[in-house]
């Protein structure tokens, strides 16, 4: 709004520059404020959460966190959630480079067919599909417990990390690909020529190159592995195996009946902290990453 | 023809692990959605029933249906309109003019991005809470009386859309940023000395400069919009207050999942594919420009 103000005149007046200082504080507050509260309130007493919310926590409530992590089993989730993220990334590393590879610098029959294929699937939410990802895997431990006594697909952390990096291939495939599509065939020249083979040749020369998108992926799918939680509440049913996000909603149903404020909230920190350590460490890479896919090179 | 042979190998050990993965966990379902809803089937049982498009038939005589449909639409057209307009404007400004702590901005702005949607539903649980939420709390000392923001239904898609909003906002802001500092500014400079002011500049160059990268987020923001609100919905409301706040995956999900009519959910599976097709069809289509190059 404060530009349209001030727009007319070549350089924006004062009290131009004034109105977009006070309008991007405000949008700052609203971003603030509520997560400033959510640590503030983390350390709060029970009863304090009947009155107005803008007092100050009338001692640290440390026990908050305490109760969060071994009674509201945050502890175990936090270790689920480590589990899943780390094995879904690295999986998703080991299957998508090689085949962004191949996708953007072989050309071979059907390579058209299969660039196109996954890029379709950029459209493909996993949210769509994850009933019949979950029939599947109930069809498929059925069978299983039918033959040999018991299943395997459904709550397991493997299984769930594995359809994390199923479904985040076609977005990792199309970015890593952009970057290799971007490098001169002199690489790989050169090193045939040196006698490497292909995988030496991709393992050794072509990979160490892309390691800038390689953190951009790790960042970007850390955080969505990290947070997800439709998928997860889906495929783990047992109680001792949920992540950290589900664990959350748990709080917040049980906040609802139990009132326990100061427990929910302070395992919303816990959800929260890791996110915003990481953030710290790499904002930079990671909101300049955004531009990693096309134009780098 | 010895490396012939090894390139083939090599293409195919690969490509392989990809190609499996991604047809067991994304194609196969997704050809799922679309056989299973001509069915009728608990989802859990051995008996399915050929039932042709009777799914559909039922599905389009439902109130509970067009009310999902209504909010899903409501929220795209919403929440993509303010956020488009409030990144642009503010990735302009943060990028045009000399503002101090302009680092600053950018990294708080991108907070929410990072956050799970659970946080954030639990924080805008808290903001939103009658009794003694935040922003009736404030809105109290301008003698605004208790607002029941999640709790009536004439309202609570609004207070949807300011979370979404909130949520999305800092992303595109900070992605805008980067490609309007692309923009060199000997394009500004010669702008301004033809007399074009700063609102000017910002829809005759800006906009039409960075047009290529608004048009392909804006395709995959509709569509993401589709699952964000679902999640949004899943972990703030759960389509409460009566079912008023459902949006289609939610609602897909409650049939299929909760209530085990999994053949009737997939029906509504298949709308949202069609439907989300269809309309990155139509947004490509309709924001088509001829490519400006300075």
């Amino acid at each position: 709004m404060s530009k349209k103000d001030t727009g007319a005149i070549k350089q924006t007046s004062k009290a131009g520059i004034a109105g977009i200082y006070v309008v991007l504080g405000i949008l700052a507050i609203t971003i603030i404020v509520p997560i400033a509260w959510v640590f503030l309130a983390s350390l709060k007493e029970n009863e304090q959460f009947y009155g107005s919310p803008w007092t100050l926590p009338n001692g640290l409530h440390f026990e908050n966190f305490v109760q969060a992590w071994t009674e509201a089993e945050m502890g175990s989730y936090m270790l689920n959630s480590v589990i899943v993220t780390a094995l879904g990334i690295l999986l998703l590393i080991v299957i998508s480079l090689p085949a962004a590879y191949v996708l953007a610098r072989f050309k071979f029959k059907s390579s058209k067919f299969w660039n196109i294929l996954f890029m379709a699937g950029l459209f493909i939410n996993v949210n769509y599909i994850v009933v019949p990802i979950f029939l599947m895997l109930v069809d498929a431990d059925t069978f299983l417990r039918q033959t040999f006594g018991n299943g395997f697909f459904l709550n397991n952390l493997f299984v769930l990390a594995l359809i994390y990096a199923s479904t985040a291939l076609p977005f990792t495939i199309y970015l890593l690909s952009g970057y290799f599509k971007s490098l001169a065939k002199d690489y790989e020249e050169a090193a045939y020529v040196d006698g490497a083979g292909y995988f030496r040749t991709m393992v050794q020369v072509i990979f160490p190159m892309a390691k800038p998108s390689i953190i951009t992926i790790i960042l970007f799918n850390f955080l969505s592995f990290w947070n997800e939680y439709i998928i997860s509440m889906t495929m783990l049913t047992k109680a001792e195996l949920k992540t950290l996000p589900v664990g959350l909603m748990n709080l917040m149903a049980a906040q609802r009946s139990a009132v326990q404020y100061g427990r929910m909230y302070a395992g919303l920190v816990i959800v929260m902290v890791p996110t915003l350590i990481l953030y710290m460490c790499v904002q930079k890479q990671l909101t300049e990453g955004m531009t990693v896919g096309g134009l780098k090179g | 023809m010895e490396r012939n042979k090894g390139r083939g190998r090599f293409i195919t050990c690969c490509l392989a692990p990809a190609v499996i993965l991604f047809f067991i966990f994304m194609i196969y379902p997704t050809i799922d959605v679309f056989r299973m809803s001509m069915f009728k089937w608990g989802g859990y049982t051995a008996d399915k029933t050929f039932v042709g498009f009777s799914n559909f038939a039922t599905l389009f005589k439902s109130d509970k249906f067009y009310s999902a449909f209504q909010n899903t639409v409501l929220l795209i057209v919403v929440v993509t309109i303010v956020t488009f307009a409030l990144a642009l404007i503010f990735a302009a400004i943060l990028t045009r003019e000399k503002i101090k702590g302009q680092n600053f901005f950018r990294i708080i702005f991108y907070i929410p991005n990072i956050l799970s949607v659970v946080v954030i539903s639990a924080v805008f649980s808290a903001i939103y809470k009658p009794e003694n939420g935040l922003l009736n709390s404030i809105l109290g000392l301008f003698g605004i009386g208790e607002v029941s923001w999640l709790g009536s239904s004439k309202i609570v898609m609004y207070s949807l859309i300011i979370a979404m909003v909130w949520q999305a906002i800092g992303y595109y802001m900070v992605m805008y940023m980067a490609s309007m500092a692309n923009v060199s500014e000997s394009v500004y400079e010669s702008a301004s000395l033809e007399g074009a002011g700063k609102i000017k500049q910002f829809f005759s160059l800006t906009l039409p400069l960075i047009w290529t990268n608004i048009r392909t987020t804006l395709t995959f923001f509709i569509i993401s919009t589709i699952n964000m609100s679902f999640l949004f919905v899943k972990a703030m409301t759960q389509g409460n207050p009566n079912g008023s706040s459902h949006v289609f995956l939610s609602y897909m999900y409650q049939e299929a999942y909760t209530n085990s009519s999994y053949g009737y959910g997939m029906a509504i599976g298949s709308v949202v594919f069609i439907f989300s097709f269809a309309l990155a069809g139509i947004i490509n289509a309709v924001t088509k420009r001829e490519e400006i190059e300075f």
